[in-house]
């Protein structure tokens, strides 16, 4: 590959690989600071498809150690969501040290807060927003729980900011912090976001798990309890190594599912979810 | 240009890597994984002093295969459960068969779907027992890939079990039916051996000749270091065994795979140092570079290259498929439901 970028995020180490500069200077200047691995764990790698695509209407074909069959390419604008979408697909598909739960988590005192719900559901923004609010931002996609103690380690990469909520960060942070808007990607307008400093330099420091949260975007303000067993269920479907983890992955979500408070929370909009999560903090965790 | 021969190097011999820098083992994870070689080279490096990070990919490497390997089992005793009734010989063919049987091919190897032999006289009966009791059912395919598998090929279509999601490939024979050697699958069978829980797997020299129709005749290559490095295990646990040589070239002349056994004796050689019998693996010819030209076409990222050889070898895999006319037909057929997909 013509142009090489490594980083470390939390304990996954990446390479990318890629046909053009463009993407991973764009990658570079949002990754400032971030740990630079010798031996990567994944590879991930963006090319063109044909020669001659590198330079005409170029498309970015995304690979890597792990592949889904029949990606498809996106436009060069786009190519730094290529690198992103690879990485977290390395995560997703060949990540066996830990049990992986499509969450988002911050901590305080030491303590973690997850956040799982359906894309759309606001976990990744409301994360992002809490990180920006007193809280250390662990992470908007994956939630890494280790299989031997049940802590919650930290994956912080660039928070992937979709649509409407690109707006509620531009006026308040730092534009060093943002990465070009992309617009009509296969995922809507999509704007990547820089985690704060102190998550950056925690990326090391797991903690333990004290609440799970299932918020729930665009309803009137209501908060649930969900009994454990649809809690299990729910997270075994919000995690891509499950299965595959055998009986460890079994203990590890039991354990999890056992040992903390749950609640659904439906909010209207973003400042009633933040005061829902800082009440049930409050009760059931602090 | 790079390619993957230090992959092979490191396989071949693991202590090897000793010399390694960052970037080198960076290559090599990148390549084993695309080769889907990464399971075997944990275990050749198990007990070597490797830098920590390979250590923990390594391990996460062998859980990931150990994991594999007790689906692979489970699925086989499904299928045994299943068939059992019927009383017909199931031979494992494959990763199955290797781990079943404890085969060094079948350490740290990758199993993807599982791989039987059946008699072509059975083939409608174990295809009722599998969909009516065993719960599997047919992968959505369309009826052009439905008719000509059942027409011209040496396997049913594709099923997927409904719960599992694991896929079954029940075989009557070892090449498709239209391909030029006719390889004897009903004394394949006859000569098969059974493993303590009824199911089969095939004679060692059947295994070989099936390896080595499996590497050429049915594919492109494309796996092809995985497929020749199972050929090198095998043949490094049956060389010692009484009359092993000649038995091989025996079974190769009887299923019409002299040349592909022959050849894959010789790539294996030159790749891996494989222990083989002149008489069978015969004179290396021209053509022996271009095959492995071909199967170290891999780049320092786990990248395809020599685009051209690929394709090369791509069209000869079809080639050596089906006569031309059908040839022909076959591709305007799938060309023109591709355009189709795309517009």
């Amino acid at each position: 590959m013509r142009h090489e970028f490594r980083v470390q995020v939390g304990p996954a180490a990446f390479r990318i690989g890629s046909d053009w500069r463009q993407p991973l200077d764009q990658m570079a200047a949002l990754y400032n600071g971030y740990p630079t691995p010798e031996i990567p764990d994944f590879t991930v790698r963006l090319f063109a498809r044909r020669f001659w695509r590198r330079f005409l209407r170029p498309s970015v074909m995304i690979g890597g150690d792990y592949m889904l069959p029949d990606a498809a390419p996106l436009s060069l604008a786009h190519g730094m969501l290529g690198a992103e979408m690879g990485m977290n697909l390395q995560m997703a598909l060949g990540q066996r040290r830990y049990l992986l739960l499509h969450a988002s988590a911050v901590e305080r005192d030491g303590k973690a807060l997850l956040m799982t719900g359906e894309s759309g559901a606001g976990k990744s923004t409301l994360s992002a927003l809490l990180g920006e609010r007193g809280w250390r931002f662990m992470g908007d996609e994956f939630a890494l729980v280790d299989l031997e103690n049940g802590a919650i380690h930290p994956f912080p990469r660039l928070v992937s900011l979709k649509n409407e909520a690109i707006s509620l960060f531009e006026d308040s942070v730092d534009a060093s912090r943002l990465g070009p808007l992309m617009r009509d990607t296969p995922k809507g307008d999509i704007r990547h976001l820089r985690p704060p400093d102190d998550a950056v330099e925690k990326m090391h420091e797991p903690a333990h798990p004290a609440l799970l949260l299932f918020p729930r975007f665009g309803h009137a303000p209501d908060i649930r309890e969900i009994g454990q067993a649809e809690v299990f269920v729910r997270l075994t479907q919000a995690s891509t190594n499950y299965v595959m983890l055998g009986e460890v992955g079994f203990d590890t979500l039991s354990r999890l599912v056992t040992t903390i408070p749950s609640r659904a929370v439906d909010y209207p909009d973003t400042e009633s979810a933040v005061d829902s999560v800082e009440r049930l903090w409050a009760e059931l965790a602090a | 240009m790079s390619d993957a021969r230090p992959l092979v190097r490191a396989l071949t011999d693991p202590a090897s890597t000793g010399d390694l820098d960052p970037a080198g083992w960076t290559a090599l994870i990148a390549m084993a994984r695309a080769e889907q070689l990464m399971g075997t080279l944990a275990h050749r490096l198990d007990g070597l002093d490797v830098p920590d990070a390979v250590a923990r990919i390594c391990a996460d490497a062998r859980l990931s295969i150990d994991h594999g390997r007790r689906q692979a089992l489970w699925e086989a005793e499904m299928a045994r459960r299943v068939l059992a009734p019927l009383g017909e010989p199931v031979v494992l063919l494959k990763g199955t068969a290797y781990v079943a049987a404890g085969l060094s091919a079948g350490v740290g190897r990758s199993i993807g779907d599982l791989d039987i032999l059946v008699r072509r006289e059975a083939l409608d009966a174990v295809e009722r027992a599998l969909i009516a009791q065993g719960g599997w059912e047919w992968v959505k395919e369309d009826e052009y890939d439905d008719a000509y598998y059942r027409d011209h090929m040496h396997e049913l279509p594709p099923l997927i079990h409904k719960d599992r999601d694991r896929m079954i490939d029940v075989h009557h024979t070892v090449l498709p039916l239209t391909a030029k050697p006719m390889p004897d699958a009903a004394a394949m069978i006859e000569e098969s051996e059974a493993l303590d829980d009824g199911l089969r797997i095939l004679s060692p020299p059947d295994m070989i000749c099936h390896a080595a129709a499996h590497l050429f005749a049915d594919g492109d290559l494309a796996g092809g270091l995985r497929n020749l490095w199972d050929i090198d295990r095998l043949l490094r646990d049956f060389d010692e065994r009484d009359g092993f040589w000649a038995a091989l070239g025996e079974r190769a002349d009887r299923h019409q795979l002299a040349k592909p056994v022959a050849c894959a004796l010789r790539l294996a050689e030159t790749l891996y140092e494989t222990p083989v019998d002149g008489d069978v693996a015969g004179k290396s010819r021209a053509g022996d570079a271009l095959y492995v030209r071909r199967l170290l076409a891999r780049d320092d990222w786990g990248g395809e290259t020599r685009k051209g050889l690929r394709l090369a070898f791509y069209i000869r895999s079809h080639w050596l498929r089906m006569p031309p006319l059908m040839l022909a037909r076959h591709l305007w057929t799938k060309w023109r439901g591709k355009a189709h997909h795309d517009s």
